[in-house]
């Protein structure tokens, strides 16, 4: 984008429309000629990964929107009837929440890239500050997606961060008003954030551009730090650097394929599969792991309007940092000291991270205030210091010569810097599932499920068993608003033919009207019929259960999980343990105890050593010899809870077949297609060396 | 550069063209689901099962219409004389020529039918209206007589039958 083009058309046709839009002259300068540093390390392409989140995001959210309701009544509802209904819905949503993981963890090592290798000094800076503002849109965006599904975190995480601006003296109130569009979060908020949420990433695209364009005026940086010599020094973008890149979001892509096909709701709350309800607020509201270093900055200034400009000014800073660091040489790795007070600074960003998970109590509020003044430290105090007082190394003459260097010595301190990343990178994800560690109880036991790990599949026997439990038992006070008749045929699920379906809803009555004489009437189920509610209303429901609502058990499994507490949710990464809402559902319905001596029960209350404050409004619901099981299987409470588990697992996600085995085949594609690119790289390389 | 024998180019070629093909593939794999998605939905094509009518409320000379998949059905009880004028019109003077017979069921003669969606660009026809006592299509003019054939205007053939049958005398069951 730097110069008039040095592109040639050759045929008429194309010379003809160069010379009155020279737009494939740009593109031809921009991404085939343009002249890249030859000694670019793996960590340069994070750019092009980031370009191909974008797409994806763009192009999944797109499709996402084609089938969302952003209406309160509706929202939930459809993103479920996304993931079950849809075809290809469940994939495509798991891409865009996962990507929006996907997208983060790719710009922070981009950032923390051009920070080590002082990317964002002169003539950079206005690229720096255009990627900051890309960063924060980012967060806008992705802060807006997650309200979307409209579950307990997404009303309760836009309640905390809009009532953030109330900390503004005199108006605050008055903006947070305006931002809701009402006297709370409601209907209006939910559409104008699905409004904005749709149009803010063509807004980064449109920033991406200008940094793009930024990037080509002044040229790329390199681990080197030297500026670009001679012809030596480069290589023309295309084939060099767009098959590196290609290699190098093919590899990401694995990663991606991992969280999405096996462990697709690792980084979600699971808290957000239950419906939004304005009048309770769960435990602790945890912000998505990305913001996570933030929301623990914001907590650790103990007054409202300080811990707001904290967190503000922790992202404002970094726009400022051209300024800050004034050291002449820009590689960390001829700045011995920077370089160690640069990993210093990544492991407080970690701990920060790691503390916003926690509960704010205790010494975790200490040490939140210590790294924040850390966090700040590195830039406002160690920067401008360091860029006075340090003695560099010699950095290399030319880009020419850094290549020539480094052919001698192979191979860095990659591999133990990248497993450092997952480790780290699986500290703060965990962290968010580490927030409910205040509210005890033992821990369930882990059982072995049937549909675990990456070639699970439902026992058939166990579903059909867990939905004869379910119906003999579950049915009678809760419902199952999500699940339909029809379901029960379907390929994954219980094996059932049509008819068995069709005779299991044909078994019930349907309220169904009003008809042509505006009468309602009763019919027999069908198969497209949902599971019905075994009361007519949510009081009806209440004066039956002493006052407590039965909750709809479709995403019960979804929506429970219980602490693993430290190292083990990384092992859980590796292992793709996603059993923890079935282990909770199958020892809640065997944790029923006498009360403990000293315990005070409620009234009305029964004892439940697995329910958080083991005191639970549900007596025990099954005993053994409760449900006959024709197949032999021992009537005892141990497996009714196992079966009927494995059905409201099933319930929660009827496409975890489809998921795995569509995953399975992925996998094989994106590793063969690695090695391929590995070698074509390696080739197209050979004779630039 | 150093010179590359032929053995060495052709090795090279083949890596590329493999790893150019997978990569099609991958592409063409990817874009599967994203157009697959646009298909009608699990609980559109269960919402789109068969329904029951009962034909005992439609007294003669009467027609009523319900809606099956979205699309409305027009279900008209034909007088005699309705019946009589179908059959009387030579079939070969018919744009679209086909039999009064061969659109309703034997047997339910009085019973016709039809899609009510005019195979002209798609509006709605009225019942009992227009030149021939059958459907008139206020949009572009196109008129059905008695049995639902194109008689007249820009319509280019009948209106169609939904597949449907009798459960019982006085009930069908459409789809
Ligand atoms: S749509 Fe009926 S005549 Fe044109």
């Amino acid at each position: 984008m730097s110069g008039p083009s040095s592109y040639q058309p050759s045929h008429p046709a194309l010379q003809w429309f160069e010379k009155r839009l020279p737009l494939i002259g740009l593109i031809h300068s921009s991404f085939i000629a343009y002249p890249t540093p030859r000694n670019l390390n793996y960590w340069w392409t994070f750019g092009g990964i980031l370009s191909f989140m974008l797409g994806v995001q763009i192009v999944t959210g797109v499709i996402l929107a084609m089938h969302y309701t952003p209406h309160v009544d509706l929202a939930f509802n459809s993103v479920e009837s996304i993931v079950r209904d849809v075809n290809y819905g469940w994939l495509l949503r798991y891409l865009h929440s996962n990507g929006a993981s996907m997208f983060f963890i790719a710009v922070y090592i981009h950032m923390l890239r051009g920070l080590y290798y002082g990317s964002y000094k002169a003539p950079r800076e206005v690229l720096w500050i255009l990627g900051v503002i890309i960063y924060l849109l980012m967060m806008a965006t992705g802060f807006m997606g997650y309200v979307l599904p409209w579950g307990q975190m997404s009303f309760w995480g836009a309640t905390v961060i809009t009532n953030l601006f109330s900390a503004i003296p005199y108006v605050g109130e008055s903006i947070v008003t305006l931002l809701w569009g009402g006297y709370a979060v409601g209907n209006p908020t939910l559409n104008r954030f699905f409004s904005l949420h749709y149009l803010l990433p063509f807004v980064i695209a449109g920033v991406v551009v200008l940094h793009v364009w930024a990037l080509h005026v002044v040229g790329q940086n390199n681990p080197a730090g030297v500026e670009v010599k001679t012809e030596k020094d480069v290589v023309p973008f295309t084939p060099y650097a767009t098959i590196k890149d290609g290699f190098g979001i093919v590899c990401f892509m694995i990663f991606y394929a991992w969280f999405v096909f096996y462990i697709p709701n690792y980084l979600g709350d699971p808290d957000n599969y239950i419906p939004a309800n304005p009048g309770v607020t769960p435990a602790h509201i945890v912000p998505e792991w990305y913001y996570l270093p933030f929301y623990a900055i914001l907590r650790s200034i103990p007054s409202k309007l300080g811990g707001v400009i904290a967190m503000f000014s922790a992202i404002i800073v970094l726009a400022f940092l051209p300024w800050l660091d004034s050291a002449k040489t820009r590689s960390s790795k001829y700045r011995p000291l920077a370089k160690q007070f640069f990993w210093i600074f990544v492991v407080v960003c970690v701990l920060l991270g790691w503390l916003g998970g926690k509960p704010a109590e205790g010494i975790y509020i200490t040490a939140g205030r210590i790294l924040t003044f850390c966090y700040f430290a590195y830039f406002l105090i160690v920067l401008p210091i360091l860029s006075r007082i340090e003695t560099p190394r010699a950095v290399p003459n030319s880009i020419a010569d850094d290549v020539l260097a480094k052919y001698g010595k192979k191979a860095g301190p990659m591999a133990p810097v990248i497993l450092a990343l997952v480790l780290a990178g699986g500290l703060v994800m965990g962290g968010s599932q580490n927030a409910k560690a205040a509210e005890g109880g033992p821990t369930p036991p882990s059982l072995s499920w049937s549909f675990a790990g990456p070639f699970g599949k439902f026992d058939r026997g166990a579903l059909q068993r867990g939905y004869k439990v379910y119906k003999e038992v579950c049915a009678t006070c809760h419902s199952m608003n999500l699940v339909h008749f029809r379901n029960l045929a379907d390929p994954g699920g219980p094996g059932f033919s049509a008819a068995q379906a069709l005779a299991v809803a044909s078994d019930i009555q349907v309220k169904d009207g009003p008809n042509d004489a505006g009468d309602m009437f009763d019919r027999p189920g069908r198969l497209a019929d949902k599971f019905p509610a075994p009361f007519p209303n949510e009081n009806a429901a209440r004066a039956a259960n002493g006052g407590a609502y039965p909750p709809d058990l479709s995403l019960l499994a979804k929506a429970r999980n219980y602490d693993r507490g430290f190292p083990q949710f990384i092992f859980d990464f590796f292992t793709q343990f996603q059993e923890k809402g079935p282990n909770y559902i199958d020892a809640l319905l065997q944790g029923y105890e006498d009360a403990p001596k000293d315990f005070q029960l409620p009234q009305g209350a029964y004892y439940n050593k697995y329910f958080p404050g083991h005191a639970i409004k549900m007596p025990k619901p099954i005993s053994d010899d409760q449900v006959t099981y024709d197949d032999g299987t021992p009537q005892k409470v141990e497996n009714y809870a196992k079966d009927v588990a494995t059905f409201m697992m099933w319930t929660a996600e009827p496409h975890l077949e489809a998921r795995k085995k569509l995953g399975l085949q992925v996998m094989i594609f994106l590793i063969i297609f690695a090695f391929l690119m590995y070698f074509t790289k390696k080739k197209v390389w050979a004779d630039a060396h | 550069m150093t010179t590359t024998s032929s053995a060495q180019h052709t090795r090279r070629d083949f890596l590329y063209v493999a790893t150019g093909a997978v990569a099609a593939v991958g592409a063409a794999a990817a874009v599967w689901p994203l157009i697959s998605q646009m298909n009608p939905d699990a609980s559109t094509i269960a919402a789109g099962a068969p329904i029951e009518v009962d034909l005992t409320p439609i007294a003669e000379g009467q027609d009523i219409k319900v809606f099956w998949r979205g699309k409305p059905i027009f279900i008209s009880h034909r007088t005699k004389k309705q019946i009589e004028d179908a059959r009387a019109v030579p079939v070969s003077s018919l744009p679209d020529p086909q039999t009064d017979q061969a659109r309703v069921k034997e047997g339910h003669d009085q019973w016709l039918v039809v899609i009510g969606i005019c195979t002209h660009l798609g509006c709605i026809p009225i019942a009992h209206e227009g030149a021939y006592d059958g459907f008139f299509c206020p949009c572009h003019g196109s008129v059905y007589d008695t049995s639902g054939r194109i008689r007249q205007g820009p319509a280019p053939s009948n209106l169609p039958i939904p597949p449907y049958a009798f459960v019982s005398d006085s009930k069908i069951k459409i789809g």
